[in-house]
Parts: structure tokens; sequence; C-alpha cells
């Protein structure tokens, strides 16, 4: 018995470059949210220092992290359409 | 604190209940084949599949949880935020995209995928039940928690009503009326925790506390223990050597009430008094509505550093800005002392006052000054990071869009509108600790009475908001659930010759059965920590499942023995730290000082070792991959 997908499988000449592109967006975020959790434990009390608007580091750090992550995937998402529609063109 | 049963909560709830259970019925049509009840057909639409990532992952840990946390340890509560909103990077660039191409219904059919190997079948099966049975158990206590305030039933009737109606979403129409419950509540859950923070806004920062929050009274010390003052006579002083504060208990009208030496004057804390002949608030039973709600703002700056009474309507920048600035008094569980007087047992609940700015960074619950606190708060934000890509549960809503593009598409609309309300926790949270609303019985109620402090509706709608966030991770848990017994064990390791429908069947079964063990261990771990079980889910799914995972996508060498090893070690690593852990000692009725280590979240250990695993023992069995 095989164990693949029930629906057929799509074909996807764009997995492999949407892969790579994936994991180099992992580690630039794993990078920032490693960085934000090293000042968290070694240096709390930088993160009292006000940045923004009198808001201190800890809340914008931690804020744009949330954003940060929308952000990319909004980009990823977009230029892996834009991938597929190249890679994938006449390939049906 | 009292609660009232709200009949607009009850009117709300039952609507809500109502509505879910008749799209249910409606949808039980489409579930009568296999692909149909696991994976909803494989066709829902990638925004609806997005905000149902959100109503499945936003569980009442999320959203009460948190909540709870922030208003009364700060920006402690907020990390589990961060940490779970980041988790969903790995999810979107690691695995979505591949989980959907290699997989059907289980996330054990993509593990599986090249290799058909019965080791792989039954270790993923069993993690899966294992990291969904530790997330089921809080989401059922919770449940308990919130019907017992609220519709004024025990706690075992609570549990049994959403075990039952949970039961029959997941029973009719499978994922598909699961998908929809989920994508309503989290849609509901978005929008009205916004309408709640514009009001927290709106009403801004005051240092006058409500009406209905605790404001202690003061005394002149030396005439009330001497010849009573405002009506309060002297009754005994207790000196706690624990916690090297003292204590002294007046009568007033035949209630004692209990006070705290400082300085000069005495000020009054709330306590709770057990004794033989029952339990007392305030030196009242809790009917006498005498116990009260707290947390307030004492001093108030304003930019230029002159003091203010009130911030009035403010932005989001302002008012925290603001708070940085303020004195909050907050009333951490840390400050609680225990005493005895004659035969009673003492409960007071102390002050703490706090500057903002402390407030508003790490520190106040995760300490992080001794190597191992260090070691701890890594190892806590590790297993959020690579826990959430790794939970049985989200990884089956993969299975239930059309394609790879529309499961990508769909995991962003879920870190949208998950980011989001994380953004929104930390102005809820906030909110409930500087507006008086905490209830230092149970900090988890927090964000409802925020919302009853403003509106009565608005409680209402927040409060049944709270029972469909139940509802809706508790039919993804058990869906998973199913879905791990029917499809990855009966029908792959065991080899069940079964027909398409007879599979549904199977599963429809098995989602009883899981059901109903979630119903009996909700009922048995009453009282337990919450938050606590979640984090064992994290742990064991982020220790046992992302391991095999990437190692699966990103190295070629991987075997199905290593998978299949890699996933029983990490499993096993994980449980057994925290088992041994300071932490779960405590719950033992040790001390923490008695625990075999110092480490109460495993990740940092266990999901290394996990990958070593999976790595040697590929390397070990390189004969017997299966290309």
């Amino acid at each position: 018995m095989l164990h693949g997908p029930a629906a057929p499988a799509e074909k996807d000449n764009a997995s492999a470059w949407k892969a790579k592109l994936g994991i180099k967006l992992f580690w630039l975020y794993c990078i920032i949210y490693m960085g934000f959790v090293a000042l968290a434990v070694f240096a709390t009390e930088t993160l009292k220092t006000p940045v923004l608007a009198g808001v201190n580091l800890a809340i914008i750090y931690g804020m744009a992290l949330i954003v940060f992550a929308i952000i990319l995937g909004l980009i990823y998402n977009h230029v892996c359409t834009k991938k597929e529609n190249e890679m994938n063109k006449g390939a049906e | 604190m009292n609660y009232t049963a709200s009949p607009i909560a009850i009117a709300i709830f039952l609507m809500f209940v109502s509505f879910v259970l008749g799209l249910s019925f409606y949808y039980a049509r489409k579930a009568k084949s296999a692909a149909g009840y696991f994976a909803a057909g494989g066709k829902i639409h990638w925004f609806v599949n997005g905000i149902a990532f959100a109503g499945d992952y936003l569980s009442a840990a999320s959203f009460l949880g948190i909540c709870g946390m922030i208003a009364t340890m700060g920006y402690d509560g907020f990390l589990y935020s961060i940490g779970y909103l980041a988790g969903w990077i790995v999810a979107l660039f690691v695995v979505a995209e591949p989980m959907k191409r290699l997989g059907k219904y289980t996330f054990t059919d993509a593990l599986d995928s090249t290799f058909n190997s019965k080791g792989i079948q039954l270790m993923a099966a069993i993690s899966t039940l294992a990291v969904s049975v530790f997330y089921l158990i809080p989401q059922m206590v919770g449940a308990g928690s919130l019907v017992t305030p609220l519709l004024g039933l025990p706690h075992w009737a609570g549990v049994i009503m959403v075990g039952a109606i949970v039961i029959t979403i997941v029973a009719t129409a499978g994922m598909t009326s699961t998908t929809y419950v989920q994508f309503l509540k989290g849609g509901l859950l978005i929008i009205f925790s916004s309408v709640l923070v514009i009001t927290v806004l709106t009403k801004g920062l005051s240092t006058d506390p409500g009406k209905n929050t605790f404001f202690p009274k003061q005394l002149d010390a030396a005439t009330a223990m001497t010849t009573g003052a405002d009506g309060y006579s002297f009754v005994n002083r207790i000196d706690d050597a624990k916690s090297g504060k003292s204590f002294v208990k007046l009568a007033k009208d035949g209630i004692e009430t209990w006070w705290m030496p400082k300085g000069n004057i005495l000020e009054e804390v709330q306590s709770r008094t057990e004794s033989s002949s029952g339990t007392l608030y305030n030196g009242a039973p809790k009917s006498a509505g005498l116990f009260k709600p707290v947390g307030h703002v004492t001093r108030l700056l304003d930019e230029n550093g002159n003091e203010i009474q009130k911030t009035g309507k403010t932005g989001p920048f302002r008012y925290l800005a603001a708070l940085s600035r303020a004195e909050v008094v907050r009333y951490p569980k840390g400050a609680q002392v225990k005493l005895t007087d004659g035969e009673a047992h003492v409960t007071l609940f102390c002050p703490v006052v706090s500057k903002g700015a402390d407030l508003l960074i790490p520190g106040q619950k995760f300490k992080t000054k001794t190597p191992l606190e260090k070691l701890n708060f890594i190892s806590l934000m590790l297993a959020l990071f690579f826990g959430t890509a790794a939970l049985p549960h989200i990884l089956i809503r993969y299975y239930t869009v059309p394609s790879q593009r529309d499961a990508r598409k769909s995991t962003i609309v879920a870190i949208g509108g998950i980011g989001f309300f994380y953004i929104l926790t930390l102005f809820m949270g906030l909110g409930a600790m500087t507006l008086g609303v905490v209830d230092m019985m149970d900090d988890n109620m927090s964000a409802p009475l925020l919302a009853n402090s403003f509106n009565l509706v608005l409680f209402a709608v927040i409060s049944a908001i709270a029972f469909a966030t139940v509802l809706g991770t508790v039919s993804g848990l058990i869906v998973a659930a199913s879905g791990a017994v029917a499809h990855d064990l009966m029908d792959k390791f065991m080899s069940v010759q079964m027909t398409d429908q007879q599979k549904v069947k199977a599963g429809k079964v098995a989602a009883i059965a899981v059901g109903i063990i979630a119903i009996c261990l909700g009922i048995a771990f009453k009282g337990m920590n919450v938050s606590f079980l979640v984090g064992w889910a994290f742990s064991v799914a982020a220790s046992a499942n992302l391991p095999s995972i990437i190692m699966l996508l990103f190295w070629k060498k991987t075997t199905a023995k290593g998978i299949a090893w890699s996933i029983g070690v990490g499993m096993v690593s994980a449980l057994g730290i925290i088992l041994t852990s300071p932490s779960m000692f405590v719950q033992y009725g040790k001390t923490a000082a008695d625990a075999l280590h110092g480490l109460d979240n495993p990740g940092v250990i266990s999901i290394p070792l996990s990958f070593v695993t999976l790595w040697v023992v590929s390397l070990l069995t390189q004969k017997k991959k299966i290309k």
C-alpha cells in the first residue's frame, strides 16, 4: 500500500527553489529571535531603554518580531507565487 | 470574588452552540468518505483555513492564560505570545508545503511517505496521541473552570458539557464542521479582543481605582492596636518567621480582618481563612462579597515628570509609555503569605508595588540571574519556537486545502491573525492589571473580568467566546487523535482491512472514545495549573516530532529506523525530564529541592538529543533505507 497523497500530487517545479528560500528566511528570523532571547537572558536591563515614542526596547523588539513574521510571510508568498507561475509555465 | 451567572452570556453561548451544532449536522453528509471526514475533502478555502488555524491554535491557554499572566506578572506573559507566534515561522518556511505535498490525512503519512515503515507508523501515532492528550487535559480543565463561575454549574458538569458538544461536532462531520467552528471562533476572538483593547485605550490609565476594586484602608497603628480606631479593635498579632512579616488581626462588627504594619500605619490586606467551620474571605462567607478584585495604579506621571490623576484617551504607544512612568500595585502569587492562626489556616494576599518600567521587561516570573535560570529560560523559548510546527492538530490542517499554494497562503493568514491577536493580549493583560479586575484566586479570568468592568454585554460575548475557544481547540485535538487511532494505527500499522466508509466509522468511534477519555481526564485533573500542561505538550511535540520532520526534508540519509528512534527518544526524554523536574516535585507534594535536576523545561536537552538519535541511528541503518 502506498502512502502518498490521496489526490494526484501536483507537479511543482518550484518546490526545491522555494524550500531553499524558506530555509534562508527561517535562519534570518531565527537569528533575530535568538537575539531577543539573548538580550532577555544576558542583558535584561538593556531592554528598559526607550527606543520609540517612549516605549522600551522589550516591547518594540517583541512587537517587531510579530510584525516582522507577518511581513516576511507576505514577501515569501509574493516571491514564491511569482516563481511558481514562472517555473510551472507550460509544465502541464 | 463572586460570579453571578449572566443570562446574556448563557443566551449568547447557547446561540453559538446551536449554530455550530446545526452546521455540523448540515455538513455531516459531506463526511461520508475518509477524505471528507479526516481532511474536509481538501476543499477548504485558504482564507477560511487560515482563520481556522487561528481558531485552532488560540486555545484557552492563549486567551485566558496569557492575559492572566500579563495581568499579574507583566511582560513575562507576553514572552509566550512572542514565542508562540515565532513558531509559525518554522511552520511557514520549513513545514507547510512539504507536509501538504507528502501527506494524506495525518502527519504520520508525511513522515512515512517514502518508507512505509511500521516503526514510524507506531511511534508517530503514539506521539500524536501523547501530545493531543496533554493538550486536551488543560483545555478540558479550563472548560470546567469557566463554567463554574459563569453558569453556576459544578466543574464536572462543565467538562461533560463541553465534551459532549465537541464529540457531537467531531462525530457528525469530522474536519469540515471542526474547520467552520474554528473559523467562527477565531474570527470572533480577534474582533472582540480588538473591541476590548479599544475600550482599554479609550479609558487610559487612572489612579482612581474602580468602585469594585480592592483599595486598602489605612489606620493609625498605635491607636488601632491599643484603644481601637474607626470601630476596629485589636484581636492578635502574628509574626511570620518564613516571610519575615508581621500581621495584625482586627475586628469590627463581628468581622475579623487582617492588617499589615507599614511604618506608623496599618494597611488592610485581603485574606482567606480555612477552618473546621468553613472558609471565610475577608472575615465573611464568599457570598457577602467582601473579597474584591485587585490591581491599580498608585502614581502616574506625564511626559515632563509632573504627577497626574489620569491620562484620558490614549494611543497604544502613549499608553505603554505612560505605564512605564507609572507605579502599579499587584498581588502576585509569590507575595501570598500562609500562616496558622489557632486552628485556622490563613492565606494573606500581600501587595507588591512595582515600577511600570520593571513590569514592561522580562523578569517578574522568569528570573535569569543564575546559569540554571538562564538555561530554563532559553529552553522555554526554544520549545515555544520549535513546538508549534510539530503540533499534530495544527499539521492536519494542511490537508484540508486543495494545494501547496493554498497551504502557504493559509499559513500567512494564520500568522497575520494570530500575530495581531497576540499584540492585543499585551493591552488586555495590562488593562486588567491597571483597572483592578484581577481575581486573586484565578488570574485566568482576567480577560472576561476586564470586559465585565466595561459592559455586561461585552462580558457576555467575551465569556461565550472563551467557551467557544475551548470548543474549537478541543475539536481539532480530537480530530487529530481520531486520525492517529483510525488511520495511523488501525489502517496502517495493524493493516486492518477497511472500506472507505468503515474508515469513517472507525474515525468516529475513535473520536467518541478520545472524547470520553478527555472528559475523564478533565475531571481528574481539576485544579492542575493549565499553562503547565500546555508547556508539556509543546516540549513533547518539539522534541518528538520536529527533528524527524526537519531531517526527513533536509537530510537525504534519513532512514525509517532513524525517524522512529528519534520520535521515541525525543518523547521519552522530554517526558522523563518533565516528570523529574522541580515543578513536578512540587505537584507530587515534595519540595523543588528534592527534584533530580533543576530543569523545568526539557527542550534544551531533549530536542538536540532527538536530532542526534536520528543522525546516529540513520547512519547505522543505511542499508535498510528504502528509496
